[in-house]
């Protein structure tokens, strides 16, 4: 098991390098010479080009990325053309909040979801079942800005009972005065989850309640707590996949979320970079999430390795 | 009242499954008493009923949709009445089911060993780890090779045989009186068949077990029953003791059966075919249901569905041609 593990770290690598190619390429593949975004347009040619040289924009393509990968190894993504600051540091204090964010809302959409989903199962075809898949397609279906929207209208606006932005004072901490600004962006983001989990768990474990071997442990006389184990195990290696991709798209997607409230997470400085063409910023938000989705999925990999004694990856 | 010694009592036995769009006539009145230490097969194509007939026993069939009249009793317990919780604690303990096809009738991520003992912790309260000692002698009990190993096996990791074999030890974990082999050899190769037949005939003498066995192989029918019963479209149109109804079957379906099949009494002459196809279940015809197939047909045949004539103790059939087809023997 352990080598199976080293093994599928070592694969990752190339799949992190070339995820860094393509970081690293956006910026240059966008049309626009992104020195635009440096210098003002009245600037004369020559303070172009000696800026061009301090930031290294002059050399070819593979020389750049490879300086650049050199600094990103080393802990140093460069420093923010709009703030002059590291774009490390403030990444992680961005990135820290964003996780705080994902983790809530995947949380609580995972066991909405799973539960949801399970009920649905169990008794398909009744009332119980169509409320649930309704819902379900709800939840995938309402774009998370109208509904963030919404949220702070209702919750903000009208009834005063939540913030309607920012992360609260300070570092964030695991108390109520910081918590009541995480509630409606939570709830927002876990919209996607719970549909999509509902569905996944819905069909996963109707169609393991429609197998052979469920009418074996049936056939033993099996309490319904001891059949639960046995339809949970095997439906865990499908639901993690579906949580871990989806746990990864919280981290990279919840930018139009961490807009409208105000998060002050990776979401946020991604779109606010955007805007402003702030290349070293954009490259780094983007290099992280993306190698938090690869670490994702060897996690989960990994998992279903344990889980299901089937699946042998030589 | 029945007799302690009676494992099933199946009186004028219905089952149907009710939807939406259809009532499907699974079972449509069937008789039948099993005795401790019996071995009862009942023989016939898919769709006959023979496999419904069987989950009826243990309760098996999808509860919410199922309907069912009649007698049933199941060592002394009423199926048709006995709560969920009621079957429950009867599965597994008193009687015992085997299946088809034993790569999807075991759990692909549990260990051979684990859904061996979990049925011994279920109904007889031991530690899991007294549960994997007793699991241990179930797996050589069922002869497979080097039984420790297989404990920690996963069914995949086992031929089709030995998968088998691990089933049956699952079915006889907690000595049950009664097992229910639902074609338990139809999905194995020929030279597997036969050793797993032998292992159900033994064990059922070394554990004196009453047996209904389900099979449409008079093949298998032959080498382990007693007693025959052969199934067409939800009811059993033939019964006897297994000789008699290889020798001399009395209704033309289950003649028409022996004449399809290759054994010794047919050297030299050609096999014959039952023309036709079995009735549809949904909507049951009120005459003879073999009526259309049957090469003895006449009038009487087509008004109502015959009843059971013997023309002997211990033989029964639904045809009213029964008389003349004894008198033939």
């Amino acid at each position: 098991m352990l080598k199976y593990i080293l093994r599928r770290i070592a694969y990752a690598i190339p799949i992190a390098l070339s995820v860094s190619v393509v970081c690293f390429m956006l910026v240059h593949i966008a049309p626009g010479d992104p020195i635009d975004a440096i210098v003002p347009p009245d600037t004369p040619k020559d303070v172009v080009e000696q800026v061009r040289k301090d930031y290294g924009l002059d050399k070819p393509l593979p020389i750049q990325y490879a300086v650049w990968l050199g600094h990103v190894l080393q802990g140093d993504l460069g420093r923010s053309i709009a703030t002059r600051r590291p774009v490390a540091g403030d990444l992680i204090l961005a990135a820290r909040k964003t996780f705080v964010l994902a983790l809530t809302a995947a949380m609580f959409g995972f066991a909405i979801g799973i539960f949801l989903g399970s009920l649905a199962a169990f008794f398909k075809g009744t009332w119980i079942d169509r409320l649930a898949v309704s819902f379900a397609v709800g939840g995938v279906s309402v774009p998370h800005y109208w509904l963030g929207m919404v949220m702070v209208i209702f919750f903000s606006v009208l009834m005063n009972v939540f913030p309607a932005m920012g992360a609260g004072p300070g570092d964030w901490q695991w108390d109520w005065q910081h918590i009541q600004y995480l509630i409606l962006p939570a709830l927002t983001l876990s919209c996607t989850p719970i549909g999509l989990l509902t569905r996944t768990v819905r069909g996963i474990v109707s169609e393991i309640l429609n197998q052979d071997f469920v009418t074996t442990l049936r056939g033993k006389g099996l309490r319904n707590r001891t059949m639960m184990l046995h339809v949970v195990k095997n439906a865990a290696p499908t639901i993690l996949a579906v949580m871990g991709l989806q746990l990864g798209y919280l981290m990279g997607g919840s930018i139009l979320v961490e807009t409208i409230f105000s998060w002050p997470g990776t979401g946020s400085m991604l779109n606010a970079a955007i805007f402003r063409r702030d290349i070293p910023v954009i490259q780094g938000a983007t290099l992280v999430l993306a190698m938090f989705f690869v670490m994702l999925n060897l996690i989960v990999d990994i998992m279903q390795t344990m889980i299901d004694p089937r699946i042998v990856r030589k | 009242m029945m007799t302690p010694q009676t494992l099933v009592r199946a009186r004028n036995l219905n089952v149907k499954f009710v939807s939406r769009d259809a009532t499907v006539h699974a079972v449509n009145g069937v008789d039948f008493d099993l005795a401790e230490r019996e071995v009862l097969c009942i023989l016939g194509e898919s769709g006959s009923g023979k496999s419904v007939t069987l989950r009826a026993i243990m309760g098996l069939n999808p509860r919410a949709k199922t309907v069912m009249s009649g007698e049933l009793k199941l060592c002394g317990e009423d199926v048709i009445a006995a709560s969920e919780a009621r079957m429950s604690a009867l599965r597994g303990r008193q009687a015992s089911m085997i299946f088809q096809e034993p790569m999807t009738a075991l759990d692909p991520v549990f260990t051979i060993g684990r859904q061996i003992a979990e049925t011994i912790v279920r109904h007889e309260g031991v530690s899991y780890k007294a549960a994997m000692a007793r699991a241990l002698e179930l797996l050589e009990l069922v002869q497979i090779p080097s039984a420790k190993r297989r404990l920690e096996a996963y069914p995949h990791e086992l031929s089709g045989g030995l998968r088998q074999r691990a089933m049956i030890a699952i079915a006889l974990s907690c000595r049950p009186k009664l097992l229910l082999a639902d074609e338990p050899t139809t999905a194995l190769d020929a030279t597997v068949q036969i050793q797993i037949l032998l292992l159900l005939r033994r064990l059922q003498q070394e554990l004196g077990m009453g047996v209904i066995f389900v099979t449409h192989d008079l093949g298998v029918a032959g080498e382990i029953a007693d007693r025959i019963a052969v199934m067409y479209a939800g009811r059993f149109v033939e019964e006897g003791p297994v000789r008699d109804v290889m020798r001399a079957p009395l209704h033309p379906y289950a003649q028409g059966l022996l004449g399809a099949t290759v054994h010794a009494g047919l050297r030299g002459k050609r096999l014959t075919t039952i023309p036709g196809a079995p009735p549809d279940l949904r909507d049951l015809p009120t005459r003879c249901a073999f009526a259309p197939r049957c090469p003895m047909v006449e009038n009487a045949c087509r008004s109502a569905v015959p009843e059971l004539r013997g023309p002997e103790p211990g033989r029964a059939a639904r045809c009213i041609h029964v008389a003349q087809a004894a008198q033939a023997a």
